[in-house]
């Protein structure tokens, strides 16, 4: 079985400044995988690569086998690759069901997603419908940002650090629902600072530094001095 | 270890050759009037005029992020102020000319402190406004001519300096204040480089480069200096004042449709600088060469000549935004008037 | 009396300022976009009309209906071919586009139609009007600015209501984010400048039936529209059509008291709101 999704040699820029280093990744279908990694590791940057924001050779990313590495991100997402951005990002003057509404405004793709599963999803941001996005709490609007991706019934599902600046029983809260997307047929990447919430979560791990790939593995093979030099480069 | 000497230039080898064609042409361009025809020295003349309103235009929009379209308001305020004093209150024309050039600065602090609320874009359209109100009040004003203004009295003529010699030596009368004006501008084009260049290479001025450098951020967020954005405003609104006393002095008369005409003192400055290179001081001078270029082949052309510029301006924004200059200088590295120091191992 | 009639005159004669001003709002609403042409593009939508009225016999009114399609196109092709390329963080470039672009359409309309003055005539209409208790209401002034309503409600409408105006409120407020949910922004950005331009057709209309025009009187409508957008303050088509209002009743003002006094009367009132009100009367919370 191919996977889902594929890197190969994947590099990206930032004007001279290059922030990925031949990145060769793939997701399974149905897997959860994390990707940890420092500060500056290019977590985010090979997020922003896969979902078109970075330009890059058309094989270097291929969906379900295709190369799509030379589309736009609109396109892509078209495609069914779908972003929470690092930040949220939400759009501030919109309310919280129109900026949900933005996931599945451009385009329709056939799923399980719908506005009222998202609400079932988060029940908190039905209460919440109308307010505008920004006025939520932190842990709502990743919930708005979650949905948001969802919305656009993706078959795969790029999250970048969701569990950032919350509260523990929030993290809890946003990562209680990451069954439910899986099992509604989407492959996921998280991007996480949190090791041990990256371990509980996923099937497999890769951990970045300076924009490589220095680990990979299931939570159960990694020892935690692999990942401590995978993370911070070895002592040596 | 070996002891190396170390000089701090900025000056690069074309920059020294190119100080010294500088020097022939100057004195060649000041010779000009027994040199070439009169036809000739009235182009030189407007060439000049648009060199030096397109450098202030550069160093406003290029370099201090004030992009405005609304510089025809002090070339007007410059004419009719030195037109005011050779009807009402004749002084000698150089205190008129220099006259102009203040009120247009203090009117100038007065139109910044309504149009330094706009932001970006919406500066430019603010400094249009105040233009506009500016023609209105004066064309309103019935001792000024309204809306048909003023010629330039014949004894006011007469009081040029060097008007008397000229006639000496043989220059008809409208010969000789096309001579005189010639000089003036010539002054003013060769002042207000040398001031923009030695500006640019102090401390204030380099920072605005660098500023400028990083182009978005100047522009978007406007050069932090505040004060900076103010003398370099203040400046240019000086120096196009005098520019506009000198344009209306050669052609003797003024009125308000041509002193504030907007194609004239700002599409055609902005072409000048924006097709030659925005940001150098070398771009408005070849800017304004490939400018007069144009006019002489295409003026006859009337609307179209100008569908063309306004084409050209647009096409050169979009492929080449650093300007003809910019392609120039990136392909062969030649600069002009070097603005950054360069450490130069001299042992 | 005369007051209120004056005052009534600059309402109805604001109304052809927010029709100028709408398309202004609406693009750089969208995309920080200023765009120095829109006088000339109205300019050029009152040619548009006068041509398919005039060559074609449409009924003036056929003609203008006619033509809004035709400025639709006309945006959308100047933003999807010119104004999106010129569109970045630098400021610059969409200025001296938009601002080139004035001086083409100004000299091509020169070229084309000379500098001679014409007006649209529908007949006798613009010379009607009914009378209000002691008031005097003339039709084509109370068309206008009922319009000018009509396209603030029609306006809203989208950007509130619809999934192209969510598009273009997201756009605004994070474009590489809108990217990220499938939407194409060059393409929302060219279906937003069609759509100022049909308003600019509709102002247009208005424009060329209400008195002569020639090609050299795009610049002024900019600057009207850009003061009645500046004065209602940014974000807001109410506030537009406020400002615009503003804007007319000044000038109407001033025109009585000097009819020489009436456009820099405007003019000063502008600056003046400026001065006490430097985000104009009804600013976004946001930005
Ligand atoms: N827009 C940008 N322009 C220039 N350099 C950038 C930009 N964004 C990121 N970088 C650089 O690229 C490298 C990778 O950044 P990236 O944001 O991908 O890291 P990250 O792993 O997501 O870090 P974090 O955990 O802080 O989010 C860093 O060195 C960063 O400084
Ligand atoms: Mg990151």
């Amino acid at each position: 079985m191919s996977p889902v999704l594929q890197t190969h040699d994947l590099t990206a820029f930032y004007g001279d400044f290059q922030a990925l280093f031949g990145i060769d990744m793939h997701l399974d279908e149905g897997e959860t995988l994390a990707i940890i990694g420092a500060n500056g590791a290019g977590k985010s940057t090979l997020l922003r690569a896969i979902s078109g924001l970075l330009p890059h050779a058309a094989d270097a990313v291929l969906l379900e086998g295709r190369p799509v590495g030379n589309l736009p991100a609109f396109e892509l997402s078209h495609q069914g690759i779908s972003m929470v951005p690092e930040g949220r990002k939400l759009f501030a003057s919109l309310s919280v069901e129109e900026n949900l509404k933005t996931g599945a405004d451009a385009f329709t793709r056939p799923g399980f997603w719908s506005l009222e599963r998202v609400y079932e999803l988060f029940p908190i941001l039905k209460e919440r419908q109308h307010q505008p996005a920004t006025s939520l709490s932190g842990g709502q609007q990743q919930m708005v940002a979650i949905g948001r991706a969802l919305m656009s019934n993706p078959k795969v599902l790029l999250c970048d650090e969701i569990s950032l600046g919350l509260a523990p029983v929030v993290i809890r809260d946003i990562y209680a629902a990451l069954p439910q997307i899986r099992e509604a047929g989407a492959s996921v990447v998280v991007v996480e600072q949190d090791i041990g919430q990256a371990m509980k979560v996923a099937d497999r791990v890769i951990c970045m530094m300076e924009g490589r790939v220095t680990l990979e593995g299931t939570p159960a093979d990694l020892s935690r001095e692999a990942i401590h030099n995978a993370y911070f480069g070895d002592a040596a | 270890m070996t002891e190396h000497k170390w000089s701090l230039t900025s000056s690069t080898r074309e920059s020294r050759i190119f100080a010294t064609l500088a020097i022939v042409a100057v004195l060649l361009l000041i010779a000009a009037p027994w040199l070439v025809s009169r036809g000739l020295i009235r182009d030189l003349f407007q060439i000049m005029t648009l060199l030096v309103l397109a450098q202030c235009w550069n160093l406003l929009a290029g370099y201090a992020g004030l992009i405005s379209v609304g510089q025809q308001a002090f070339v007007g305020i410059g004419a009719y102020v030195f037109f005011s004093f050779a009807v009402f209150m004749p002084i000698p024309p150089a205190l008129a000319i220099l006259a102009a050039g203040i009120v247009a600065a203090g009117i100038g602090v007065a139109a910044a402190s309504f149009t330094f609320r706009l932001q970006g874009a919406y500066f430019a359209v603010g400094t249009w406004v105040v233009a506009e109100v500016v023609q209105l009040t004066l064309a309103k004003q019935s001792v000024l001519g309204g809306g048909s203004g003023m010629s330039l009295p014949r004894e006011f003529r007469e009081t040029m300096p060097g008007f008397g010699i000229l006639r000496e030596m043989g220059f008809s009368k409208s010969a000789a204040i096309d001579v005189i004006a010639y000089w003036m501008v010539l002054l003013l084009c060769v002042v207000t480089i040398l001031v923009i260049y030695r500006f640019m290479r102090t401390p204030a001025g380099l920072g605005l480069g660098a500023v400028r450098d990083n182009v978005i951020a100047a522009r978007s967020v406007g050069v932090n200096a505040t004060r900076l954005k103010w003398l370099v405003y203040l400046g240019c609104n000086f120096i196009t004042g005098i520019a506009g006393a000198l344009i209306f002095m050669q052609k003797q008369r003024v009125s308000p449709d041509t002193a504030f005409s907007v194609i004239d003192w700002s599409a055609f400055v902005i072409f000048v600088v924006v097709i030659g290179g925005i940001g150098t001081i070398e771009g408005p001078i070849i800017g304004v060469l490939i400018f007069y270029l144009l006019q002489s082949f295409l003026a006859d052309l009337g609307p179209i000549y100008l569908i063309i510029l306004g084409a050209l301006g647009i096409v050169s924004i979009l492929v080449a935004p650093s300007g003809i200059w910019g392609l120039i200088s990136s392909r062969t590295g030649i600069v002009l008037f070097p603005i950054r120091h360069n450490l130069k191992k001299l042992g | 009396m005369i007051l209120i009639d004056t005052i009534l005159q600059g309402v109805m004669l604001g109304g052809l300022y927010a029709l100028f001003a709408l398309g202004l709002s609406l693009t750089f609403g969208v995309m920080r976009l200023v765009n120095l042409a829109h006088g000339d593009l109205i300019l050029l939508g009152s040619y548009i009309i006068l041509t398919l009225a005039g060559s074609l016999y449409l009924p003036p009114l056929i003609a203008a209906l006619v033509a809004l399609p035709i400025m639709f196109v006309l945006g959308w092709a100047l933003q999807r071919f010119l104004l999106n390329h010129a569109l970045h963080d630098d400021i610059l470039p969409p200025l001296i586009v938009t601002f080139g672009l004035s001086i083409l359409i100004q000299n091509g309309l020169l070229a084309i139609f000379t500098a001679d003055s014409r007006r649209l005539s529908l007949g006798g209409i613009e010379a009607q009007s009914f009378a209000v208790g002691p008031l005097n209401i003339g039709v084509l002034p109370l068309m206008t600015l009922l319009a000018a309503v009509l396209v603030v409600l029609l306006l809203n409408f989208v950007f509130f209501k619809t999934a192209l105006g969510r598009a273009f409120r997201a756009t605004s407020d994070d474009a590489t984010t809108l990217t990220l949910m499938g939407r194409d922004t060059r393409r929302v950005f060219a279906i937003a400048t069609g759509i100022a331009l049909v308003v600019a057709g509709v102002a247009a209309f208005f424009l060329a039936t209400r008195a002569s025009i020639n090609p050299s009187i795009g610049p002024a409508r900019l600057i009207f529209a850009f003061e009645a957008v500046i004065i209602g303050g940014l974000g807001s088509f109410w506030g537009t059509l406020i400002g615009g209002i503003i804007l007319g009743v000044a000038q109407t003002l001033g025109g009585s008291i000097d009819p020489e006094f009436q456009v820099l009367a405007g003019h000063l009132v502008f600056i003046a709101i400026l001065f006490l009100r430097p985000r104009g009367l009804f600013p976004r919370a946001f930005d």
